[in-house]
């Protein structure tokens, strides 16, 4: 998929991820697959077919899905672990602490229709939380891609970087953002889609073309907001959040748990360097009934709403 | 380990490692004023079976893609790891004096990322064997001749990941993996027994798809050939190594009290005393 490709319509992150899988697959059989009885969830029959000696299907089973991957990796393989979001960071999180993290495995764990993708059916299946727990162990590489493009970025720099990753990898419909021919994507850089000096909006994931929103709608009353995408949570820009804050006004957006997620991490850096009014728009905790797109406007992460905040912020 | 040796060789050799071993994890306990001597005490005839017999590595090159894995899965028993990976030469012998000192190499629970010799971060149970699975997995897909040997506590059988990671391992006849049960019948508090229930232990893992021995955990004669890492499988192999929390310490023996207490100076002069052969 070219960088500079404007697509219309919306997109499941999850087809660029399987599409990019098979294609590493196909040139480096150190990759393989392991899932929870997660195959068609997380796309890969097809992978399945052309690779079936290396899809490792443990059944629903995540603490051994996950010790599984780090044995795998210490076998030289590349293990993408694939499994929704919500089961295999809860469910696994000591795994992924000790097998993973403290033990520095090569293990890329795909967290498949993270954040509220699974809507309805309720805080069981809602992964908000994953970024503040996997945050807190400081080793491991968080990336929140925002588009296919970004999806299939991510998914490359994963494999090709020795370490453990953490990929978030939404289902929810995504437009193609519209990039300069000569993107590229790098693990602990921002990329800055909008530049503007009155604001930042800082976003990741399902919440950037949002933001993208946002900052058109607030330059047509004059106020140029810079639109951050900061698809590696960890590590994190530290420049370009300093420079978001030069600004004097940051909005955070994330389809997560403010606390400890993007907004924390981004204060964290603001508050010790450069003190500036922020915003943090997200989720508060466990969440009521409702469709992903409910939950969403429910909690103000909307074009309007980041807007608002925005203007909010600066008085206008 | 050479061919040549006779049988009563390779016993003779295994014993006086494990002697070495023992007396060594004991003296550790005791300088760092903490650690796990009981289960130390139990695991040590196995380990010096593994290390000074059956397993195929070489310390100088300890990530060396064909060795074959051990992960101690009950990760609490340093002493008797580190112990035993320093007599197989991959770190200095004097290392094990920093035992537990701060900034030591040597952390209560073994750390991958900074001791060579170690597969896998152990320390909350249950985690070892779906790490060796894995590794099992990957040999088996590369039809690698490497073999995976995972040696558990009795006790962290209670833990719900093993038997995820059994069923894994008896589904995919995983022949290259053998898990050892250190059968000292003791967990931190009480008998397993007590605490609940583990037997019928073999049954068990036969239910799971896999092959089970059991012997004496301190007869090297019996452990050989059960461990040996040529012998044509089909299945995992499960070995329930009847074991003696303590072994060799007269005081310490059999007793739960000993998981992790810490000798005195008399107990330590007379654990020297007994660990003589």
């Amino acid at each position: 998929m070219s960088a500079a490709a404007t697509q219309t319509g919306l997109f499941d992150c999850r087809d660029a991820y399987v599409a990019t899988l098979e294609t590493l697959a196909a040139a480096d059989n150190r990759i393989v697959a392991v899932v929870n009885d997660s195959v068609g969830s997380s796309k890969l029959g097809k992978f399945r077919e052309t690779f079936s000696e290396r899809l490792v299907n443990v059944g629903i089973a995540e603490q051994n899905m996950v010790g599984v991957g780090a044995g795998l990796a210490n076998g030289g393989k590349i293990p993408f672990v694939s499994g929704a979001a919500c089961f295999i960071t809860a469910r696994a999180l000591e795994q992924i602490k000790t097998d993973i993290g403290y033990s520095d495995a090569n293990v890329k764990l795909c967290g498949i229709s993270s954040g509220v993708a699974y809507g309805e059916l309720g805080p069981t299946h809602h992964s908000i939380e994953d970024i503040a727990w996997l945050r807190a162990m400081g080793n491991i590489t968080i990336l929140v891609p925002s588009d296919p493009w970004e999806t299939e970025q991510a998914i490359r720099a994963a494999a090709a970087n020795e370490g453990p990753v953490f990929i978030r990898i939404s289902r929810m419909g995504v437009p193609a953002l519209e990039r300069p021919a000569d993107a590229r994507f790098e693990i602990g850089k921002a990329e800055v889609l909008r530049a503007g000096g009155d604001a930042a909006i800082i976003a990741n994931g399902t919440m950037v073309c949002r933001a993208l929103e946002a900052a058109k709608a607030l330059a047509a009353d004059g106020m140029a907001a810079r639109v951050v995408n900061m698809a590696s949570m960890a590590p994190l820009d530290e420049a370009a959040v300093l420079a978001a804050a030069e600004t004097g006004a940051i909005v955070t957006v994330e389809e997560g748990v403010v606390r400890g997620g993007l907004g924390g991490a981004i204060a964290e850096i603001v508050a010790q360097h450069t003190p500036c009014k922020m915003k943090m728009l997200g989720f508060p905790g466990f969440l009521p009934t409702g469709s992903a797109e409910f939950l969403m406007a429910h909690y103000g992460l909307t074009a309007d709403n980041i807007a608002a905040s925005v203007r909010g912020l600066l008085g206008r | 380990m050479p061919d040549e040796l006779s049988f009563d060789d390779r016993i003779a050799h295994v014993r006086a490692r494990a002697l070495w071993v023992r007396r060594r994890a004991f003296r550790m306990v005791y300088e760092a004023r903490q650690g796990h001597p009981g289960g130390d005490m139990s695991a040590t005839d196995i380990l010096a079976a593994l290390y000074f017999d059956v397993m195929r590595y070489d310390p100088a090159n300890p990530r060396d893609p064909g060795r074959d894995r051990f992960i101690m899965s009950k990760g609490h028993c340093t002493g008797a790891l580190y112990s035993t990976l320093a007599a197989a030469g991959f770190f200095p012998e004097e290392e094990l004096c920093s035992y537990m000192q701060p900034l030591s190499r040597l952390n209560g629970h073994p750390n991958c990322t900074k001791l060579p010799g170690v597969e896998t971060n152990t320390g909350p149970l249950g985690h070892g064997v779906p790490v060796a699975v894995g590794l099992a997995i990957a040999g088996q897909i590369d039809k690698a001749d490497y073999r995976v040997f995972v040696l558990t506590g009795d006790g962290e059988l209670q833990e719900g990941s093993i038997w995820e990671a059994a069923m894994t391992a008896g589904h995919r006849k995983l022949a290259n993996l053998t898990l050892i049960v250190d059968r000292n019948t003791l967990q931190q508090g009480a008998r397993t027994e007590e605490t609940v229930g583990l037997e019928p232990l073999a049954d068990k893992w036969r239910a799971f798809g896999w092959d089970v021995a059991e012997c004496d955990g301190h007869d090297l004669a019996a452990l050989l050939p059960l461990l040996d890492r040529s012998a044509p499988r089909e299945r995992p192999r499960a070995i329930i190594a009847r074991t003696v929390k303590g072994k060799g310490v007269s005081f310490m023996e059999d007793q739960a009290s000993w998981h992790h207490g810490v000798p005195n100076t008399a107990q330590f002069e007379q654990a020297m005393r007994e660990l003589v052969a």
